[in-house]
């Protein structure tokens, strides 16, 4: 009993947020006239939140450290553009050269983030801030105005968001296996903890012989890999690559990362917790239009459910502490 | 030269003591302030600009390209304050739609400009006191998430108002708020921002008020210690930042002479870029009022010039992200040359000889 009890304080962000869901879910499935919990549907608002999903644990990585990277919609443009841009001019590369492309622009970015913000120690707010100026007119630039059509990539390209295996999207795929890896990476291996480390305390971290700086540029470089990689996706999903992609983005996956339990001060987040904030926000964009909420009220609404699933997080969380002392004093 | 600390402390009768500090005047100091690197970018900015337009310099035109860029002003002062306090809030673009947008269904329900105007500021003060209270009330959220949260919220409700609808039509005085000038000259609205500079930079340098900030900027466990009301300052300063974003879209709704839920969107980050040029630090307890007019001005007058020469809007932003950074680079460069092992080798060195 004590076990069960142990185990559910320990999770109870996770759990919190896992009841939320339910409780949306069955709410939706009631409005809808069972629409939502269908196969397909769960298929297709996976696939959507794909995306999001991988960008998040990215962005979780930043975040734990106690960073942020405001640049990470523009480094998804930046690099999707590059991609597309020789895609376009070279037909028949294949879909993997596509992706590194990005993926290598989405490197360099973030060893520039990452430098600005260890070397010349420039707060991560202000540093990704211009960056993201930065990018975004460079991601502009290349566009040269103009956009970058589906006929334009190929139907071989777009088969990659499209595509199945086993009857699963290949997104979804995608996804899962960022997940094991970013989920095995920070719990099991040296660096992972080393990642946690410098977000308690940077100064004992430091103290304690990590190399700080090294850590945080490779926080930071690891995100525009994976935003590489996501933008792709994200062009690859919509069929379309312009200057303006992913405008606004950063504000998204940070959402995510805060419903999953990342706190910005840094120090805590766990993967699964992330998983959860991105598909909850999944099913918030999937569900609205499901049981016909005006498109005008989505926006409100969801800011709204952001809002007070942040304030229950922090009530449950302050409960959970208060308890512990209790028991402490006792 | 050592730079002499006067601590002078009294006694009072009833018991409190009172200590004034003061320090000695140093050229040094006077030399190595940030805002001397504004004038400097001011300077450069305008003999760019001269070079780029031979009909830039006349002080009717300078004066007039301030209409550009003051919708942003206007909120800079009390971001200054909010970044002092070491928060950050990112909704302010969305209190400005959001009250643009009251102020034009107030209109168009029948009701008299000033009642409008005054709904307007009424909702800005409303959203900023509602971030001020979620902050206050839940410490351990960070304040870029709670306004992050608002910031959808806020923008959310004027798109539920006016859906994809504009307001316009507007009484003539009220297009004259953006387009009027004092003797055909000086813009109406630039005389008010010239004042609510002064004005906040009364309140934060010479008031008890402005240097609690301070205090809570450095720490705010130990400005509650000693006695700072730190919710209550919280509070007032985010109220503040709310009634001055609603002024701003007073001011944008006046120059547009219409009003979308979409306005103002993403000034947010040009407003934050404009204070930390300016030396306010994110971090909190640094930062003055003169630096922020003075990058208010390298930036709006940057921009202004990039236009001139017909640069596109992408380079605009390239440089101003490159221009962001470097000021920030600048002063920890410094320090991080300071405190190099070879820089401090070779100063010993040459204290040596």
């Amino acid at each position: 009993m004590n076990k069960v009890k142990k185990m559910f304080s320990a999770n109870i962000r996770e759990l919190s947020l896992v009841i939320v869901m339910i409780a949306i879910a069955v709410f939706v499935q009631y409005r809808s006239g069972g629409n939502f919990l269908t196969v397909e549907n769960i298929s297709d608002m996976l696939a959507e939140t794909a995306v999001l999903a991988i960008c998040a644990v990215g962005m979780m990585f930043v975040i734990v450290t106690g960073g942020i990277d405001l640049s990470i919609g523009a480094i998804m443009a930046l690099g999707a553009m590059a991609g597309c841009t020789v895609l376009k001019n070279n037909q028949s590369m294949p879909i993997i050269a596509v992706i590194g492309i990005a993926m290598a622009v989405g490197f360099v970015c973030g060893i520039f983030n990452g430098v600005l913000v260890s070397k010349l120690k420039i707060l991560p707010i202000i540093a990704t801030l211009g960056t993201m100026n930065i990018y975004r007119g460079i991601t502009y630039l290349v566009a040269n105005g103009s956009w970058i059509k589906q006929q334009e990539m190929g139907a071989k390209f777009l088969s990659l968001a499209t595509g199945k295996v086993l009857g699963i999207n290949n997104l979804i795929i995608i996804a899962v296996i960022v997940y094991i890896i970013a989920g095995f990476f920070m719990t099991k291996t040296r660096t992972g903890r080393k990642i946690y480390a410098v977000g308690n305390s940077e100064e004992s971290a430091r103290v304690s012989g990590i190399k700080t700086d090294n850590t945080l540029i490779m926080v930071y470089t690891l995100l525009g890999v994976i935003a590489g990689l996501a933008g792709t996706l994200y062009v690859c999903k919509y069929g379309v690559a312009q200057g303006e992609t992913c405008t606004g983005y950063e504000m998204n996956v940070i959402a995510a990362c805060v419903l999953g339990g990342v706190s910005i001060n840094g120090g805590t987040g766990r993967v699964p917790g992330v998983l959860l904030g991105a598909i909850l926000l999944g099913i918030l964009n999937n569900a609205m239009p499901l049981i016909h909420v005006s498109s005008f009220w989505q926006e409100a609404i969801r800011g709204l459910i952001i809002l007070l699933s942040i304030i229950a997080n922090s009530l449950i969380q302050r409960n959970v502490e208060m308890k512990a002392l209790r028991r402490r004093n006792i | 030269m050592a730079v002499k600390e006067i601590v002078r402390q009294a006694v009072s009768a009833d018991g409190t003591r009172t200590i004034a500090a003061q320090r000695d005047f140093s050229w040094k100091r006077f030399i190595l302030q940030w805002e001397w690197m504004l004038v400097l970018m001011l300077v450069i900015v305008n003999i760019f600009n001269i070079s780029a337009s031979p009909n830039y310099a006349n002080a009717k035109n300078i004066l007039n390209a301030s209409r550009d860029f003051l919708d942003k002003a206007i909120v800079v002062f009390p971001m200054a304050f909010v970044l002092m306090l070491g928060e950050i809030d990112i909704s302010v673009a969305s209190i400005m739609a959001l009250s643009a947008t009251v102020m034009g269904i107030v209109y168009q329900a029948g009701c008299s400009m000033a009642v409008a105007i005054a709904a307007a500021l009424l909702t800005g003060v409303i959203c900023g006191f509602i971030n001020g209270i979620l902050l206050v009330k839940f410490p351990e959220l960070s304040s870029m998430i709670v306004t992050l949260a608002t910031q959808i919220i806020f923008r959310g409700i004027a798109s539920i108002i006016l859906e994809t609808k504009s307001v316009g039509g507007f009484p003539a005085w009220f297009t004259q708020v953006a387009a009027g000038k004092f003797g055909g000259m000086i813009p109406y609205v630039l005389v008010f921002a010239v004042l609510e500079a002064l004005f906040f930079a009364y309140l934060l340098h010479c008031t008890k008020f402005g240097r609690r900030c301070y205090a809570m900027g450095n720490s705010v466990t130990v400005a509650k210690y000693s006695g700072v009301k730190t919710d209550r300052i919280k509070v007032i300063v985010y109220t503040m930042t709310g009634l001055f974003s609603a002024l701003a879209a007073v001011y944008l709704a006046s120059k547009m002479s219409s009003v979308r839920p979409d306005v103002a969107k993403g000034y947010e980050l040009d407003i934050i870029a404009m204070a930390v040029l300016g030396g306010v630090s994110t971090s909190g307890g640094k930062g003055r009022i003169l630096g922020a007019s003075l990058a208010i001005l390298v930036i709006g007058y940057l921009r202004y010039g990039l236009g001139l020469i017909n640069a596109s809007s992408q380079i605009i932003m390239i440089v101003v992200g490159a221009l962001l950074i470097i000021a920030v680079a600048i002063p920890s460069f410094r320090t991080s040359i300071g405190n190099a092992n070879w820089f401090k080798k070779l100063k010993a060195m040459g204290q040596k000889k």
